[in-house]
This record gives C-alpha cells, sequence and structure tokens, in this order.
C-alpha cells in the first residue's frame, strides 16, 4: 500500500512540474492546469489509502471537501478586478491550513507525550510562524484591495521597534520550545498570538502602491509553510510542492521590487507615500488639452499607435471600449501595441489579464523592455490611468521619489494622449512632467466616456470614406 | 535511507521512526532549484495565472490536513478536537485547490490571438 502512495506522490509532483513549465507559453498553459488538477487528484487520492486515515473518518472528509468546494466555486467567478482580493485571500487559507495543522501536530505530540525531537519541533515552529502570520499578513492585504480597510499607509509609532520586538519574542519562544517542547508548551499559544499579530502589524503600513510586492512574496511564505509541514509530516510531495509555490512567489517579488526600483526591506519597513509630498515643486505651469476627436484624427494618420494602460483604465472600466479604438484603428492599418509596465494593475501580470478579458490579441500586449526602444518610432502615444509609470521624472529627477524606477519611454514617442481625469496628481501624489511636455495633448474626462467618443470618432470616420 | 521495518508506514506518520532528514532537506534544495529554473521561464504576460495556479499547487496542504484530520487519536476512534482542527484545514485548502484551479483555467480561456492566423 505504502509503495503505490508513494508512486502516486512522485508522479504528482511530476505534473506538478510540467505543470508550470507549460505556463511559458499561452499556447500550451491550459494543459498546465489540468495536469496541476490531475497531480492534485492523485495526491488526494494517494493520502485517502493511507491506512492511518481511519474509514470513520471519511466521512467527516467529505464533509470538508464538499464545505471546500462550495467556497472555491464563487471565489473563482469573481471579476477579474477583484483577481488581486481572491489571491491574497487564497494566501490567508493556504496559511491558516498551515497554521492548523502545525497547531494540530503539536498537541498530538505533546498531549500524548511522544518524543518530539528538534529538527520536527523547529520545522513546527516555522510552519506555525510562516502559516499564521501568512493568515493575519493576507487578510489585510486583501483587506486593503478590497477597500475595506483604507489602502494608504497605516502608520503607528515606533512600527519598526514593536515589529522587531514581536519577531524576537516569538523566535524566544521558539527557542525554548525546541529546547524543551513538553516543559514549554504553554508557549505554543504564545507564538500562535505572536505569529497573528506580527502579520497584521507588517502588512497594515505598507501602501496601496506595493501590494503587489505584498502579494508576491505572501504567495512566498505560503509556499514555505507547506513546506515546513512537510518537514513536520515527513512528506517529500509537500516539500516539492511547496517549495514550488516558495520559488514562485520569491521570483516575482524580485521582479516587483526591480519595476519598482525598491529593496525587500524597503517595501516591507519603508511606508512609501508617506512623507513623500512635499516633493511636488508648486510650480504653475501650463497644459495643452484636446478633444476625443482631435485625438482619434491624431490616431487615424499613425503609423504606430502605443497604448499603456493604467490600473485607472480597469477601474474606469474602460477595456472594452479601448478594444473598440484598437479594432477600428488596426482595420485601417494602424500598428496599435499595449505597453504593459511590470507593476500595471494590484497584481503580478494584472493588467495582461484585465485586457485579455477584452478580447485584445496576446501578441499585441508587449512588455516594457520590448516596447522602450521601439517607443521613438511611435507616432502616438495614449496614456490611459496610467501616472507614475510613465514620468520622466523618474529618469533624470533625482528628488522625485520615483527616480530610478524603470518607466514606459512615453516621452520619446512624436505626440502623446494623456486621458485624465484631472489635474491632480496621481496615488504617490507626485506631479507628472510628462504632462507638461509640448508634445502632450490632455484630453480631460472619465477613461470610459473619453474612450467611448474616441471609438465613436473613428467609428463615424469610417463610414464617411 | 532508513530501513523500513514491514508494516511500518512510509507516508506521514513515522513517529517513532527517525526519519531521513538530510534528505528531505535534498528535496527541498533540489525542488526549489527546479521551480527557480521553471518559474523564470513562465511568461509574463501569464504571471497572474501563475499565481493562482500556484496557489492552488500549494494547496498540498490537503494532504497534511487529511493525515491529521483523518487519523484516529482515541482508542473509540471518536474524532478529537485534533481531528477537528486538521478537517478545518482540509476546508481551507480545498478552497483553495477549487478556486484556483477554476480561477486559473478562466483567466487562460481569455488569452487569445490574433483572428486568421
Amino acid at each position: 500500500m505504502s509503495l503505490w502512495i508513494q508512486l502516486a506522490y512522485l508522479v504528482a509532483t511530476a505534473l506538478f512540474i510540467f505543470s508550470l513549465k507549460w505556463m511559458s507559453d499561452p499556447k500550451t498553459a491550459r494543459r498546465g492546469v489540468l495536469a496541476g488538477a490531475l497531480g492534485m487528484g492523485l495526491a488526494i487520492v494517494g493520502t485517502l489509502i493511507d491506512p492511518s486515515v481511519i474509514a470513520g473518518n471519511y466521512k467527516w472528509i467529505a464533509i470538508a471537501v464538499i464545505l471546500g468546494t462550495i467556497i472555491g466555486v464563487p471565489l473563482s467567478r469573481v471579476p477579474l478586478t477583484a483577481v488581486p482580493q481572491r489571491t491574497a485571500l487564497s494566501h490567508a487559507f493556504g496559511g491558516f491550513a498551515a497554521g492548523l495543522v502545525g497547531t494540530a501536530k503539536f498537541y498530538y505530540y505533546v498531549q500524548g507525550g511522544h518524543e518530539l525531537n528538534t529538527f520536527i519541533m523547529i520545522a513546527l515552529c516555522a510552519e506555525v510562524l510562516l502559516g499564521y502570520l501568512t493568515f493575519t499578513g493576507s487578510l489585510m492585504a486583501a483587506g486593503k484591495l478590497q477597500e475595506v480597510l483604507p489602502s494608504r499607509p497605516i502608520l503607528y509609532k515606533n512600527q519598526n521597534l514593536i515589529n522587531f520586538l514581536l519577531l524576537v519574542a516569538a523566535i524566544a519562544c521558539c527557542g525554548l520550545l525546541v529546547y524543551d517542547p513538553h516543559r514549554f508548551s504553554y508557549l505554543f499559544p504564545a507564538v500562535i498570538v505572536l505569529a497573528l499579530l506580527f502579520g497584521v502589524l507588517l502588512i497594515i503600513p505598507i501602501g496601496g502602491a506595493d501590494m503587489p510586492t505584498v502579494i508576491a512574496l505572501l504567495n512566498s511564505y505560503a509556499g514555505l509553510s507547506a513546506v515546513a509541514m512537510g518537514f513536520v509530516l515527513n512528506n517529500k510531495l509537500l516539500i516539492t510542492a511547496g517549495a514550488l509555490d516558495g520559488s514562485s512567489g520569491l521570483i516575482l517579488s524580485i521582479i516587483m521590487c526591480k519595476a519598482m526600483n525598491r529593496s525587500f526591506t524597503n517595501v516591507l519597513f519603508g511606508a512609501f507615500g508617506q512623507v513623500q509630498q512635499a516633493a511636488g515643486e508648486a510650480e504653475k505651469r501650463t497644459v495643452k488639452s484636446a478633444t476625443p476627436k482631435d485625438a482619434a484624427d491624431l490616431m487615424e494618420n499613425a503609423n504606430l499607435v502605443v497604448v499603456v494602460p493604467g490600473y485607472g483604465m480597469a477601474v474606469a472600466q474602460a477595456q472594452h471600449r479601448v478594444r473598440e479604438i484598437y479594432d477600428h484603428l488596426t482595420k485601417r492599418g494602424v500598428s496599435v501595441k499595449f505597453a504593459i509596465h511590470p507593476v500595471a494593475g494590484r497584481m503580478p501580470g494584472h493588467m495582461n489579464v484585465l485586457l485579455a478579458e477584452s478580447d485584445i490579441p496576446y501578441e499585441d500586449l508587449v512588455e516594457m523592455d520590448e516596447i522602450n526602444p521601439d517607443m521613438p518610432q511611435a507616432d502616438v502615444c495614449l496614456v490611459i490611468g496610467a501616472n507614475d509609470v510613465v514620468n520622466p521624472a523618474a529618469l533624470h529627477n533625482d528628488k522625485s521619489p520615483i527616480y530610478g524606477m524603470p518607466i514606459i519611454n512615453s516621452h520619446k514617442a512624436k505626440a502623446i494622449l494623456a486621458i485624465k481625469r484631472s489635474m491632480n496628481p496621481g496615488f504617490a501624489g507626485i506631479e507628472n512632467e510628462l504632462y507638461y511636455d509640448d508634445k502632450t495633448l490632455m484630453i480631460f474626462g472619465d477613461a470610459k466616456a473619453v474612450t467611448g467618443e474616441i471609438a465613436k470618432a473613428l467609428a463615424g470616420e469610417t463610414g464617411g470614406h | 535511507m532508513a530501513q523500513e521495518p514491514a508494516g511500518i508506514k512510509l507516508s506521514g506518520y513515522v513517529d517513532t521512526e527517525m526519519p531521513d532528514y538530510v534528505g528531505m532537506i535534498f528535496v527541498f534544495m533540489l525542488s526549489t532549484f527546479i521551480g527557480l529554473q521553471v518559474i523564470n521561464q513562465v511568461s509574463r504576460l501569464l504571471h497572474t495565472p501563475l499565481m493562482s495556479l500556484t496557489n492552488a499547487i500549494s494547496a498540498i496542504a490537503v494532504v497534511g490536513a487529511i493525515l491529521v484530520g483523518g487519523r484516529s487519536y482515541v482508542a473509540n476512534d471518536e474524532p478529537t478536537w485534533i481531528n477537528i482542527l486538521g478537517l478545518i484545514a482540509i476546508v481551507a485548502s480545498v478552497t483553495n485547490i477549487v478556486s484556483g484551479f477554476l480561477i486559473t483555467d478562466r483567466m487562460l480561456k481569455m488569452f487569445k490571438r490574433k483572428e486568421g492566423k
């Protein structure tokens, strides 16, 4: 029996690796989902036939599985703008599960008087700490993304000192538990509480703009807590699958940090966007404005139009109107590309999903590094709901808080059209010099209304020709 | 490798047996390297579906939850509060499995190529 279980786990591991490998290309990616689901099914069946799982408990397991399915199905149908919240929530569930299993195992050992060796106890502490801090931290992140909690940084006095002391206290408790789990078992609840509290305090000072990095980091923690569970349970499948998740989260958070020119420590302990308001110069400068009709004329006569979408576009639900513009222009032989900044949207890759939903072919979604060399050839750059990612101050103004952040070189295009509600500075409170550029025309208004009018103007002219 | 006497289960509960700790760390190290390699190849287009897919995969915690929740801890096999913790962990993990795979597939379906090409 146990040989079959191990074989099932082995095949499941291979399927998980293939699953991720097939994500390298949109053409094979759906096969990846199938492989992953098959691997998971195999792992579950393999575990259910484990002799330690008694038949009398199957009914309880079945009820738990049904409950999980009932919660899971609606969570898979959320609108795509809410995918970051859903992801954060699922990290919370993952962390919670790890924390609970760790707690159960600890009391199994302690109450049963079983021997708990140092290795298992260290792994247990890691599992419980990571699990519970991921649980509350991810709940906070989900709350901020859903705007149940304020998305601006919530600051408190001596936050880094308090967090540091909490961590030291938790590690000290763990140290004693590792030293003698039975004698210090009363410290175990303290570890749980400290981890829960640490998760809350770690995430609430982090602002909405940093959420893509935070989600990726919590993803990594959720994976590592599964690894720790694998060490505790002596289960290699948990270790491999958890390590795959952990490394994925790690890579994504590194990409996000690079895209914002920040370091991990800066994201976690820096409280972005609090003191930087003063950096904007109060100098009054003039901007040129244009009508949607002007914009349509300009784009119609272009060879290459680059659209820079930001989260503002998704908030205004303007994607489908943007698709209409795309259709009208491509029909006339204008080449249209979408320039995607790595932090566009609220989680890694979010903007691609939002544009794919509105049926824009993925070949025309171009990464920042690939589009930047072509920007000088762009006749028109249309900026919709993006702000900091097109601010040239990041390149040359070393006093700007976003200095050093890689940007999409919109300012190099021959003409720039920026759709914006008003001249209020964006999320980080930073003035955008792009809007004052001689080549820039501002189109004021709601992104959905403006893009709708541009699409209408383009459609009207098709009839005239 | 540790010798497994007949009758001792390989998976999960080898509580009295000395498990192969170094072997586990080996597995962890190698799978992290594989993970880093494979994830680096993932198209940037697909980073959001990647995250929901790895979410679902890391819900492999369900294995641990079933082992803890499905085991008998008392002589009459009555569920104890340790079982209940495991069962709640199963609910949380299955939620991630179901919603993770479904939403990943839903998003991937949206990625289309140009028509007629």
